[in-house]
């Protein structure tokens, strides 16, 4: 591998422990000409709220934002599939130069009428906010004539990052909650929580809602995995919001903390250490109900015993390996590397698309010497970290794997296309299950490999 | 039952796509870019489009696609992206070093007016331009066509840039192969190859986007028509377009500026498609059809005859880009099948007449339609049923749904591997489509016979 330079504007946002003193530069735009991983805007605002199930999801502008976006998230529903469609205003030349206006308002009546959605979003794309249709009023006219919530998501993508796409989704959110209540007649726990940031990707918000359930907290909504608006609207009523995904979901968090005084806790559902934490940090929070800590602890110590055997003996094959992360968010790099060590492996290079500075202050507490910490990698930093670092393993999303796989080492995705679940106890195990199969796989005697 | 949304109830709708049946231009434009070697493709909007477009296309190829971004903030999409042009010009050339960079726009620049050739020339004029490397340009508004257009207009600027006449012709075609798959390029090669023949096939994305495990990363793949043959396009003795829609452009241009004469054909999907393409290839260069090309129309054709008594009568939906859905239409036909549900998202008029034509003689009654989508083809199968679904993996929802059996052809295609190493272009690229049109209908007679049908011979 030759040696690539590095563009010079970057080189404060990647940082190897140990060698110099701490200055990581992030939260920045990426520089034009850079082959960044980020999305945009309107990524960040349809990927929070896709997995609500019963609302109309409506794109406005041409055809590609809607189609490159159709049903590529696994965010599984246990009923209404109405999310997985894939709804357009696509619009032509004539839309632009005309405005796109009574386009969206037609689409929206036909699609209300049709299907009786509980609520609707529409997001406005890069071109609706440049030829300025006027999305709210459109929306507010909607909502008045067929009864139901029609919000507009302010996506346009040249806006800002993908962070504040999901500040758009978040303000979305904000407007539905304290619209509606929950059944109080029936014998409902008072220990109410909502999950913010989990996405229920592979049916992970399945696992992590029967955990809360079994330790006698209800789980008023989740947001947004496998999602129902009429949840959501009373989301208002739990006493504790806990947040997952930290850089999508803390904005709403923060949002009902000072209009409903609902405080928040984060946590990671990632990694035996972590999920434990988060629901001992639930049962901390109901301490005037004793039952919720004494369950947290026997749901930990069996769920734990059920795992920790295939745990240890996956530990010891892949003892030593070494691990590159690469990820949208670098809260879920925190888990990804505590449970990496617990499967014996050393993460040698971790980034994130979109971390902050507290995120990456925290990333180096956590990591070995030696560690690359990136913020806004492009492939060829990756690649050449992957070499220097001889990493085994590359943990990241859709554009990361075939370069992982063309330089011969393993990949496991923790992005949009997991099939099987990671959360939760059972989640370590299929994760260190899946990262055994690819380190370990027998192709990779057969492949070239330059390290 | 994923889309028991859909109804067989047909309303006329004309503000709401859903379901698309296309995607947009820039990613028909990044896909025809990186079929020149050395070319970083640079999308001239805002960070999602791009990152949306190399996400797709590493689904669908599975293999890493590089691609820049003028990454537009606010500032720019007011201001202009001049600023951000110039600036990722000279980030590229200085830390990547393409030889080629090619431009496209998004909906986005388009709307606020950006003049690529006058930022290009800035450019230039400071200095951001090594000397012997390139940038060419298109212009791909998103809410104007389709990935097809995109990447029409794409070939075209390669055109338009780089193609030299110079008063003399080489004994070399130029082949304009299409929006197919890198496969279908190689096999294009291989095939002009077979009879003799010169040829310089643009773009040309194989071994780049079907390129060996090799243990490293390369950002440039060896893949790819390079630019020195670009440039000699102008002094072939002639032109194949293959795909109207794709290639015609790009192919007219060529005759418009350097005087190469040009034929436009379909794309040689099938055994009439495949026949017109060896012949013009013959009597264009000059050459004879050597035994070896014979041999494997003889196969396909041996296949068509052994098994012709599962084809007859079968009705068949087809979703997909106007020029393969052309072609395929007629090889459908000619084997007896009947596409009696037609519908590409691409818009454009002359395609229905295109289809009505070919399908003239069909018993049955014939649904085509341009910018339609794939709701509405849904439920046409509602109202009338087939046998067989031909496809984009999105028709696989339909296909599970309606319990049709289902082959993959088209882009993208983001469940199944293949498409880009054995081709479907030429007569061992229909071999091969046939193959996969027995198998479905095939493996469906074995699952659905009763005990005492189920046949050992087939």
């Amino acid at each position: 591998m030759t040696a690539i330079h590095i563009l010079k504007e970057r080189e404060k946002q990647i940082y190897e422990k140990g060698s110099q003193p701490f200055d990581l530069t992030c939260d920045k735009h990426s520089i034009a000409g850079s082959i960044s991983q980020r999305a945009c805007v309107f990524c960040g605002s349809r990927v929070v709220l896709y997995p609500i199930a019963d609302a109309l999801h409506l794109v406005h502008g041409p055809i590609g934002c809607a189609a490159y976006t159709w049903d590529i998230r696994g965010a599984l529903s246990s009923g209404p599939q109405l999310h997985r469609f894939s709804f357009s205003t696509d619009l032509k030349e004539k839309d632009v130069i005309f405005g796109g206006e009574k386009k969206l308002y037609q689409a929206l009546n036909t699609l209300i009428d049709t299907y009786s959605p509980k609520a609707a979003f529409v997001y406005a794309t890069c071109i609706v906010g440049i030829i300025g249709d006027d999305v709210d009023s459109i929306c507010k006219k909607m909502s008045k004539e067929k009864g139901i919530p029609v919000l507009p998501v302010h996506s346009e993508g040249f806006k800002g990052t993908k962070k504040d796409g999901y500040k758009a989704a978040c303000e979305a959110l904000f407007k539905l909650v304290g619209q509606g209540s929950i059944n109080h007649d029936s014998e409902t726990s008072k220990f109410r929580i909502n999950i913010l940031g989990e996405f229920n990707i592979g049916g992970e918000a399945w696992i992590i809602k029967n955990y809360y359930e079994k330790i006698g907290v209800q789980v008023v909504s989740v947001m947004t995995g496998d999602s129902r608006i009429d949840d959501i609207k009373s989301a208002h009523e739990a006493s504790l919001n806990v947040v997952q995904c930290s850089g999508s979901m803390t904005t709403l968090a923060k949002m009902m903390k000072e209009k409903y005084d609902i405080p928040f806790i984060r946590v990671s559902y990632f990694g035996i250490e972590d999920v434990s934490k988060a629901l001992y940090d639930v049962s901390a929070h109901f301490k005037d109900n004793p039952q919720i800590l004494e369950n947290t602890k026997k749901l930990v110590s069996s769920e734990i015993q059920n795992i920790y055997p295939e745990l240890q003996k996956i530990k010891k094959a892949l003892f030593g390996k070494k691990a590159a992360i690469y990820v949208g968010g670098a809260f879920k790099a925190f888990s990804l590397i505590k449970a990496l060590r617990l499967i014996g492996m050393d993460v040698v290079l971790v980034g994130s698309q979109t971390g902050d500075q507290d995120d990456y202050k925290m990333l180096k507490e956590l990591c070995d010497d030696g560690t690359v910490i990136v913020d806004d990698a492009n492939p060829l930093e990756l690649s050449k970290y992957i070499v220097e670092k001889k990493a085994d393993l590359v943990i990241g999303g859709v554009k990361e794997r075939p370069i992982a796989y063309k330089m011969g080492i393993g990949f496991c995705d923790h992005n949009h296309e997991r099939k099987i679940p990671l959360a939760g106890f059972i989640g370590m195990l299929n994760f260190a299950k899946e990262v055994y199969a690819t380190v370990m796989s027998p192709v990779w005697k057969f492949a070239p490999r330059h390290l | 039952m994923l889309l028991r949304h859909t109804t067989d109830k047909i309303v006329e709708r004309h503000a709401l796509t859903v379901n698309p049946a296309k995607t947009c231009q820039p990613i028909g434009a990044m896909y025809a870019s990186l079929g020149i070697r050395g070319c970083i493709p640079h999308s001239h909007g805002s960070q999602g489009c791009y990152a949306y477009h190399r996400s797709t296309l590493t689904r669908h190829y599975k293999e890493p696609v590089i691609a820049a971004t003028s990454s537009f903030t606010e500032g720019s999409s007011v201001f202009g992206g001049q600023a951000n042009l110039i600036q990722a010009i000279d980030n590229l050339f200085t830390i990547y070093s393409p030889e080629v960079i090619a431009v496209h726009t998004t909906c986005l620049s388009e709307t606020i007016g950006d003049d690529i050739p006058q930022i290009v020339k800035k450019a230039e004029a400071e200095g951001k331009i090594p000397k012997g490397k390139y940038i060419i340009h298109t212009n791909t508004p998103s809410y104007v066509g389709s990935h097809v257009t995109g990447f029409s207009n794409m070939t075209k600027s390669m055109v338009d840039y780089l193609s030299q006449g110079n008063g003399h012709k080489e004994k070399c075609i130029n082949i304009i192969p299409g929006f197919v798959e890198p496969s279908d390029m190689e096999e294009i090669k291989r095939i002009t190859s077979e009879l003799g023949i010169k040829s310089i096939v643009f773009p040309d994305t194989s071994n780049v986007l079907n390129g060996p495990m090799t243990g490293k990363y390369k950002m440039f793949p060896k893949g790819g028509v390079t630019v020195e043959d670009l440039k000699k396009t102008g002094c072939s003795i002639g032109t194949l377009a293959l795909g109207r829609l794709a290639s015609g452009a790009a192919a007219r241009a060529l005759d418009t500026k350097c005087k190469v004469p040009c034929e436009l054909l379909d794309l040689p999907i099938g055994l009439e498609a495949t026949d017109t393409f060896i012949d013009t290839l013959r009597q264009v260069a000059g050459v004879h059809v050597p035994d070896s090309i014979n041999i494997e129309r003889g196969q396909l054709l041996d296949i068509i005859c052994d098994m012709h008594q599962y084809f007859y009568g079968k009705k068949v939906g087809l979703v997909g880009d106007p020029d393969q859905l052309i072609s395929l239409s007629k090889f459908l036909i000619s084997i007896d099948m009947w596409p009696v549900h037609i519908v590409t998202g691409t818009p454009g008029k002359k395609f229905e007449k295109r289809i009505r034509e070919i399908t003239k003689d069909s018993p049955y009654k014939v649904n085509v339609k341009q910018s339609g989508d794939m709701f509405l083809f849904h439920q046409w199968i509602k109202n009338e049923p087939v046998d067989l679904l031909i496809g984009n993996t999105y028709v696989k929802y339909i296909a599970r749904d309606e319990d049709i059996p289902f082959v993959r052809f088209g882009f993208p295609i983001l469940d199944r591997v293949g498409h880009s190493f054995f081709p479907t272009v030429g007569y061992r690229g229909g071999m091969r489509l046939l193959e996969k049109i027995l198998d479905a209908l095939l493996d469906r007679k074995d699952r659905d016979s009763s005990e005492t049908e189920f046949e050992l011979v087939m």
